[in-house]
């Protein structure tokens, strides 16, 4: 064993690879619950990889054949079942995980300098991952699939000059057709999945090369013994590998009862509609995108104002963008001396809340149907989401920090 | 870990605004697919009354003959009307362009609509036809309004006279004993085969066996996932000690 691997290191610097990113990879010996996200974030895309794979093996992807295909994989085809409940639960897992791992990200400061191009490559993973979820929702061809699809891709069309032709172009065809849904086969299980692991690569060597951030938000790097080692660090394996395992464990049986008692999860993973095939002719009564989109959603229902002589439809567009867009400059907007919100001062602590839960409740928003006492609701949460970015430049600088200590705590 | 699970808990709060809604009040239907004469019950109803129209083409015969413990044999005597062999998919024979012109559009296929619907819907739905002359085919609905579905089950229920009573609550009349609501129809305009409760009964099964349809694989579901959660606690034990014996050298 020892001969091959010195056969392949002269080779292919393997011992390298595996000591720089796991055994004399120093990460910061706080860690807290939160810091089980990441590591679950990889464990999601690879259960989506897998468990991919094999659907596709028996998945039929035309407008004819979708459907019945699903149903083939549900009831003939052996643990396809399962394949396929671990495979449309393992997608809002990703996404429940990726919205922690993104909540920690601002809890702890975690984009700031030096970590920006991390926190850049983060916001290109949940980008690939929104369109990755939103192309591959139209292929079991449900009702809901293809009026989503409809409702989204109708959006581009509200971008004037351009925007009927650009959902034409996206479409490639009239209306969503057997057409659109080849080529959201395609780019779901070829070309976004490779988009997706290379942004993880980068997103993962970034983190390497300047180390991770703790929950104390101090650099530990900054603490060296004799050896050069970080006093705060401990080698990420076999510390925190078998640390993740706890994390491993836990989610898997969260995710199992769900899988296996709850699959559906009362119409929220598996929407209702859905167990109708699509019907270009029947449009469902309430149209609703699955929970992750939600908050978004909520967004553009929100917007009801006619501006400078282009539609509301087409500034709701323009605020949804921009809250997605938003997020990628976040580095660049909060001045604060400390990175995490418990040296913050109670500004900072106050608008994350406010922040936090904005959120929660523009995705319920955007999961009924809207109403007018609800817009208002969305309109202030919408204001609020945005304060919370174009207001930080000014309360993180405002606000009295407390004194970071010089080594971690806790 | 209680930070874990409340960040979760917090993930799935949605899930909890959900729950409200719904405009019509509904009968409550609790599906037991291992209620296998129940199901055998269901199945019959099913081929007799509903299949003719309506098909469920994402099934196959020998799966349901199996999983309802009928022997495959009588249930190709019994139960297969198209000529169909046992592993075929349970299509029917009527042509779908030939039933829009009959009904206005082709009888919509049932194999999942216990959850595309729901199965406290499709019980009251099928307990829910009354007379209307207004009606093409003299009957409505109260569940599905306008229903353009004549009602098959006529010769079992007969005809409700008036509105069923779908959503009320059965109660005792405190002077004279009688009981109140024990019959969604209070009064019918032409009798049926059954009393109400054995058409509550007969409704329950083929309920029962629709629901079945939509998710068969239900029951083998919830049996496999129990010893897939006392294997994942188990590893979590085994997760929890290695993890103790590492981290004792941090400090």
């Amino acid at each position: 064993m020892q001969k091959l691997i010195s056969w392949v290191d002269e080779r292919l610097p393997i011992v390298d690879a595996w000591n720089k990113h796991l055994a004399k990879y120093y990460a910061p010996k706080n860690f807290n619950v939160w810091y089980f996200f990441g590591s679950l974030a990889m464990l999601a895309l690879v259960n989506q990889l897998v468990t991919g794979i094999w659907l596709t093996m028996s998945y039929n992807p035309t407008s004819e054949g979708a459907f019945a295909s699903v149903e083939y994989i549900m009831r003939d085809v052996e643990w396809g079942w399962l394949l396929r409940y671990l495979h449309s639960t393992g997608a809002s897992a990703f996404f429940i995980v990726v919205y922690l791992h993104m909540f920690r990200g601002l809890m702890y400061g975690s984009y700031q300098k030096p970590r920006e191009l991390i926190w850049l490559f983060g916001m290109l993973i949940y980008l690939a991952l929104m369109a990755e979820a939103f192309m591959g929702y139209l292929l079991p061809w449900g009702q809901m699939s293809y009026w989503g699809a409809q409702v989204i891709v109708n959006l581009f069309g509200a971008i004037p000059v351009i925007g009927d032709d650009l959902s034409l172009w996206i479409r490639g065809d009239y209306l969503i057709s057997g057409i659109t849904l080849n080529r959201f086969f395609a780019l779901h299980v070829v070309a976004l999945p490779i988009v997706l692991l290379a942004l993880v690569v980068l997103h993962i060597l970034a983190l390497h090369e300047v180390g991770s951030n703790n929950p104390d938000g101090i650099e530990i790097k900054k603490n060296k013994d004799e050896n050069g080692i970080p006093k705060d660090g401990i080698p990420f394996h076999p510390y925190y590998s078998v640390h993740d395992l706890l994390g491993v464990a836990v989610f898997f049986f969260i995710f199992f009862v769900v899988v296996f008692y709850f699959p559906e999860v009362g119409g929220l993973f598996l929407e209702k509609p859905n167990f109708e095939p699509a019907n270009p002719l029947k449009t469902p009564e309430h149209i609703a995108p699955v929970w992750y989109f939600t908050p978004f959603y909520a967004m553009l229902r929100a917007v009801t104002l006619e501006l400078f002589g282009l539609p509301a439809k087409f500034w709701g567009v323009v605020v949804m963008g921009g809250a997605i867009a938003i997020l990628f400059v976040l580095p660049w907007l909060d001045r604060s001396p400390v990175r995490s919100i418990r040296y913050k001062g109670w500004l900072s602590k106050i608008a994350l809340a406010v922040f936090a839960v904005s959120f929660v409740v523009l995705g319920y928003l955007g999961l009924v149907p809207a109403t007018e006492g609800r817009t208002m609701v969305a309109q202030i949460l919408t204001a609020l989401y945005f304060l919370y970015f174009i207001l930080m430049p000014f309360y993180t600088r405002m606000e009295k920090t407390k004194p970071v200590p010089e080594r971690v705590t806790g | 870990m209680r930070k874990l699970i409340f960040g979760l808990f917090i993930a799935f709060l949605p899930v909890l605004g959900l729950a409200a809604g719904g405009a019509v009040s509904l009968d409550e239907f609790d599906s037991d697919h291992s209620d296998k004469a129940s199901l055998q019950r269901g199945v019959a109803t099913f081929t007799n009354y509903c299949m003719g129209c309506h098909s469920m083409e994402y099934a196959r015969y020998k799966r349901v003959a199996n999983d309802l413990e009928i022997p495959e044999a009588l249930y190709k005597e019994n139960l297969i009307f198209t000529g169909a062999k046992i592993g075929e998919l349970m299509k029917n024979s009527m042509s779908k362009d030939m039933a829009a012109d009959w009904f206005g559009a082709p009888p919509p296929d049932l194999t999942l609509e216990t959850r595309l619907r729901g199965e406290d819907w499709v019980y009251s739905y099928l307990r829910g036809f009354y007379k209307d002359e207004t009606r093409p085919f003299g009957v409505n609905n109260v569940v599905f309004p306008l229903v353009g579905m004549p009602h098959a089950l006529v010769g079992l229920q007969g005809l409700c006279a008036v509105e069923p009573k779908i959503g009320a609550e059965a109660s005792v009349e405190p002077l004279s004993g009688s009981i109140n609501n024990a019959d969604v129809c209070p009064e019918y305009a032409i009798e049926g085969s059954m009393t109400g409760a054995e058409f509550d009964q007969a409704m329950y099964d083929l309920t029962n066996f629709m629901s079945y349809m939509a998710d068969p694989v239900k029951l083998e579901r919830e049996r496999l996932g129990i010893f897939v959660l006392i294997f994942v606690a188990i590893f979590f034990v085994f997760a929890y000690l290695l993890n103790r014996e590492y981290w004792k050298d941090v400090h």
